[in-house]
């Protein structure tokens, strides 16, 4: 992004809350606190060296104000953005902006989200839409479902493809002892699922789970004072190109596009050089969308690329591996778990699922329905 | 600066209510332009005047919405033959008889508690999350404009 200095931000801790099913009367910003904690402790610093207040959620209408009161930082530089699950790339940029501008020297990036527990409906109060409403699409399904239709039309995108995709988020689970999903999953077990939005059945869409967590950013310089290996911000790119599914310019290019090139451009790294894709998977057809517009592979080309195995574990191109909103943790807004695992992945410290001598990752998060495209592309040390 | 009389959703709506698909275009950039809105996307022209469709477009994407209870029904996004897109529903085939590239036909959707009265109506009974029918104002649906096999 203009104006944002390459690795001149790092994130210095990071910290999940509890995940999944959440105790009873648990509430986000319980989450976004417990997550605070947590990645406080985990890069050594304390409540009192917080002076940025960043967060996000869809069930507290004003939840920078209320998680200033929560935590008793009345002077914290505060900024709540939220243009759905990519919030959180588009919170470390602003938290890279106020960090140069000296507004603020320790960000606290937090989410929390109880969706399961009170249910879809009031987490997320859909806003009624004169022009889409009356026609009952099952949001978001059903706008990530005509992209998919598309998708199928323009390019021979097949059923079995997108499928490969939840199988291979769920491979990814299967190594990671803090996903939901433990169960193994089968491409039959994709296509026989029951049906929600055509072409896609159950298990082509994200969880439905309670979760939250947050982030540390500070600056370079302070970072390599703290206790973890810092991860520096490389790049930053951002791009909305609508709101609602019937004004997307063209449901088969993504703004990831335009996000992904300002990344890249800041980070002066091409996609080749990136050795983890942290892509927002709400839904298979994401997966194959987002390879292709950040520049993996030619557009088209995301069916055949994710086919037999190739971004499973062992497979050619590491890619969530989490095991992603499909089979890890999906809250509603799920972008901030892109940064945390490519975090621990760049920090070696994923554990078996653990992909051997990375340097770069991209996080890419989406909101809406295909709407708030943000890219994020972070390093080590070697990447600077 | 004189005071908008009637909102771009209430005037879209008089127009259905007419049996008319109202899209605006920009004057200066020719573009058209939906759903309505009170200044022009990307240029900000004040110049949006309002156009009635020939009602022909064509099916750009399409899903089948499978509810946990009743009947599966279509959801689609409808190309205008005058340059722009909504989201609609193709009625008298079987849902997943829709199809990409099917040349449809509009119509006014009357929902069974007749029209709206007045123009926040709509706005405000479905932020109550209104049931089908009662008292919702018209919608424009389409039908095939070609034989489906």
């Amino acid at each position: 992004m203009k104006g944002l200095i390459r690795g001149s931000a790092a994130i210095a801790g990071v910290g999940c809350s509890d995940l999944g099913a959440v105790a009873a009367l648990m509430s986000p910003i319980d989450l976004m606190a417990q997550g605070i904690a947590r990645a406080l402790d985990d890069c050594g610093l304390t409540l009192r060296d917080v002076d940025g207040l960043f967060c996000a959620t869809t069930q507290v209408r004003t939840s920078a104000m209320t998680l200033a009161e929560y935590l008793g930082l009345p002077d914290a530089y505060t900024d709540s953005t939220i243009v759905g699950g990519s919030s959180f790339e588009v919170h470390v940029a602003h938290a890279m902006a106020a960090i140069a501008a000296g507004l603020c020297s320790v960000v606290a990036i937090a989410y929390g989200s109880t969706q399961r527990t009170v249910g879809r409906r009031a987490a997320s109060v859909r806003e009624w839409n004169p022009y889409e409403t009356p026609f009952k699409p099952f949001l978001p399904a059903s706008a990530y479902a005509m992209a998919a239709s598309r998708h199928m039309h323009e390019f021979g995108t097949t059923r079995e493809q997108m499928a490969e995709v939840a199988v291979a988020a769920r491979e990814w689970a299967l190594l990671n002892p803090a996903a939901w999903e433990k169960k193994k999953l089968t491409v039959a077990d994709v296509l026989g699922a029951r049906k929600i939005s055509d072409p896609f059945t159950v298990r082509d869409i994200c969880l439905v789970t309670d979760g939250g967590g947050a982030l540390i950013v500070v600056s370079a310089e302070r970072a390599r004072s703290l206790r973890k290996k810092p991860v520096y911000v490389l790049g930053c790119g951002q791009s909305i190109t609508h709101a609602a599914i019937s004004s997307m310019p063209d449901l088969t290019q993504t703004g990831a596009i335009a996000s992904g090139r300002q990344a890249y451009h800041m980070a002066k790294l091409a996609p080749r050089e990136i050795g983890l894709a942290m892509l927002y998977d709400a839904f298979t057809i994401n997966t194959i969308l987002f390879l292709e517009d950040l520049g993996f592979c030619p557009k088209g080309e995301g069916g055949r690329f994710v086919s037999d195995g190739a971004i499973a574990p062992g497979g050619r191109f590491a890619v969530n591996t989490n095991g992603g909103g499909l089979s890890y943790c999906h809250p509603g807004m799920y972008g901030l778990f892109l940064l945390i695992e490519a975090v621990e992945q760049l920090r070696g410290e994923a554990g078996a699922r653990q992909v051997a001598g990375i340097e770069t990752a991209i996080a890419h998060g989406n909101g809406g329905v295909l709407s708030a495209q943000a890219s994020v592309i972070l390093g080590t040390a070697a990447a600077l | 600066m004189d005071r908008m009389e009637r909102s771009p959703l209430a005037v879209y709506l008089d127009h259905l209510e007419q049996g008319r698909l109202a899209y605006q275009r920009s004057a200066a950039t020719g573009q058209a332009v939906f759903y309505p809105r009170v200044i022009a996307p990307g240029s900000g022209a004040d110049d949006l005047a309002w156009h009635a469709s020939a009602g022909l477009g064509t099916v750009y994407a399409t899903t089948v919405v499978h509810p946990q209870d009743g009947a599966p029904y279509n959801v689609a996004l409808i190309d205008m033959d005058e340059g722009f897109r909504l989201m609609s529903r193709v009625e008298d085939i079987a849902p997943d008889a829709v199809r990409i590239g099917l040349r449809v036909r509009f119509r006014v959707h009357q929902p069974a508690g007749g029209p709206a009265q007045g123009q926040a109506q709509g706005q405000a009974q479905g932020q109550a999350g209104a049931k089908a029918g009662d008292g919702e104002p018209p919608c424009p649906v389409f039908f095939p404009a070609e034989d489906v096999a």
